[in-house]
């Protein structure tokens, strides 16, 4: 094959509004061509709300995985780790699109919700925001939020928004492959050696005061009734799919006081930990340093 | 001159996929339909994964053929749903994937409840793309994409590529 026939050939050449630098660069809007129309009865700033935080949680969450990159125990869980942040990269953006065409008053597009809000603005479950200490945290941390978001996902298949619907129904197919993949490290640190069972216990308990804050709902999630989903009414299923892995692997469900709120308030407030600081001067920087770069 | 709707279908499916180049995206099941609205042509697309880097790719490179095949106007809309499924690769997608020495996904899971969590290494009876063998290992449930998990034939050796079913 060449020439003609190959795309990497004509990303070589220019032709027209689509001559650009790098395979993966000049990013479209992800809803190019979807209706994005707000259904009516739906309270359109809610719905933006809505999906900045879910879209957050996949933002920052996705931005963590990427630090791992180069520094993971084997080839094979590079791919992997790889492979799921793209996924959740990919949710994020289609969220922010969405958050961005649901209320045109954001004033945004997906790239300045993404890269010009302060943390404040950042609307992420606390969780997502964690730096991993090790293996075990990372899969740890993924084993929760993979159970949870997939859960959350699940439902909102049949969300009143047909595009969140759309979003999560794609969604749902990779979060059980995330869920799985970091199940399948668990069971396998935890039933393994004394000393990788002590790690993956020492993990699970890093992690277990950042699980309660998932199922707290935020005045948005009940105000938005069929579009959104309550998070408190996963709980049951969530806990259920965590019981089964720690059995499997011979572990404990850690006792942990859940990580206080400030003021009542917690990730999806905009009130977060010193950690995520962290991401964004990383995520953020270059585009602040550049405003008018493109990519 | 090339014109109706035959056509600019034709000219849409023989573009390749830049993962798997060996591929149309027609065959891929990426494509999803050609209309003509006037003297536009209105192309919809599926993309297999939320994060895939190649939609961007894609949609230039439908753009170009179709320009070069004689249609100006060109759209390009995205479809989410449904969601891409592996269920949706032809036959003879089929057979050029395993001409490419990669195994093709078994059938999709239809769920519409809870996903069952998995909690071994998936065992697929997954047939060797080369040899044919049947004795084949799970090495990893994510290859170079994110479509793809990283098998090796005990028979002959060789390590394959798996397209998952999703």
């Amino acid at each position: 094959m060449s020439g003609e026939d190959n795309p990497y050939d004509l990303l070589a050449g220019e032709h027209g509004e689509d001559h650009r630098w790098a395979f993966g660069t000049g990013f479209t809007d992800p809803l190019a061509g979807v209706d994005t129309t707000v259904p009516p009865g739906v309270d359109a700033a809610a719905l933006a709300a809505y999906c900045l935080m879910l879209g957050d949680d996949a933002l920052i969450y996705s931005h963590r995985l990427q630090q791992w990159i180069t520094r993971l125990p084997e080839l094979e869980e590079e791919t992997a780790v790889a492979n799921i942040a793209l996924d959740l990269l990919g949710q994020a953006r289609m969220l922010l699109a969405r958050a961005a065409t649901a209320d045109p008053s954001l004033g945004a597009d997906e790239d300045r919700l993404a890269l010009f809000r302060d943390e404040p603005g950042f609307r992420n479950v606390r969780l997502a925001e964690r730096a991993d200490a090790d293996f075990a945290d990372l899969v740890a941390r993924l084993l929760v939020f993979a159970c949870w978001r997939l859960a959350v996902f699940e439902r909102l298949r049949g969300s009143a928004d047909p595009v969140l619907a759309a979003i999560a129904g794609r969604g749902v197919n990779e979060l059980a492959y995330h869920r799985d993949y970091a199940a399948q490290w668990v069971v396998r640190l935890g039933d393994g050696t004394d000393h990788s069972r002590d790690r993956m216990t020492r993990a699970l308990a890093a992690v277990w005061p950042l699980v309660d804050e998932l199922f707290t709902a935020h005045p948005v999630e009940h105000a938005l009734g069929s579009v959104a989903v309550d998070p408190a009414d996963v709980r049951a299923e969530v806990d259920a799919a965590l019981s089964a892995v720690l059995a499997a692997a011979g572990l404990e469900r850690p006792r942990a006081a859940p990580l206080g709120r400030v003021s009542g308030q917690s990730g999806r407030d905009g009130v977060h930990t010193e950690d995520l600081g962290y991401v964004l001067a990383e995520l953020q920087s270059v585009a602040r340093a550049y405003p008018d770069a493109t990519w | 001159m090339v014109t109706g709707p035959a056509s600019a279908w034709d000219v849409a499916a023989a573009t390749p996929d830049p993962e798997l180049p060996q591929l149309t995206v027609a065959e891929l099941g990426i494509l999803r339909s050609v209309e003509h609205a006037g003297n536009t042509v209105i192309v919809t697309i599926t993309p297999t994964y939320s994060g895939c880097p190649a939609i961007r790719e894609i949609t230039a490179d439908l753009r170009h053929r179709l320009a070069a095949g004689g249609f100006a106007r060109v759209e390009v809309r995205t479809q989410l749903a449904p969601p891409w499924s592996s269920d949706w690769i032809s036959a003879a997608g089929r057979r050029k994937l395993a001409q490419a020495g990669i195994a093709g996904p078994h059938p999709a899971p239809r769920r519409h409840g809870p996903t069952p969590l998995t909690l071994l290494p998936a065992r697929r009876a997954v047939q060797c793309p080369r040899c044919g063998s049947a004795r084949t290992v799970r090495t990893a449930d994510f290859g170079a994409t994110a479509c793809k998990a990283l098998y090796r034939c005990d028979e002959c050796r060789e390590p394959f590529e798996y397209v998952k079913e999703i």
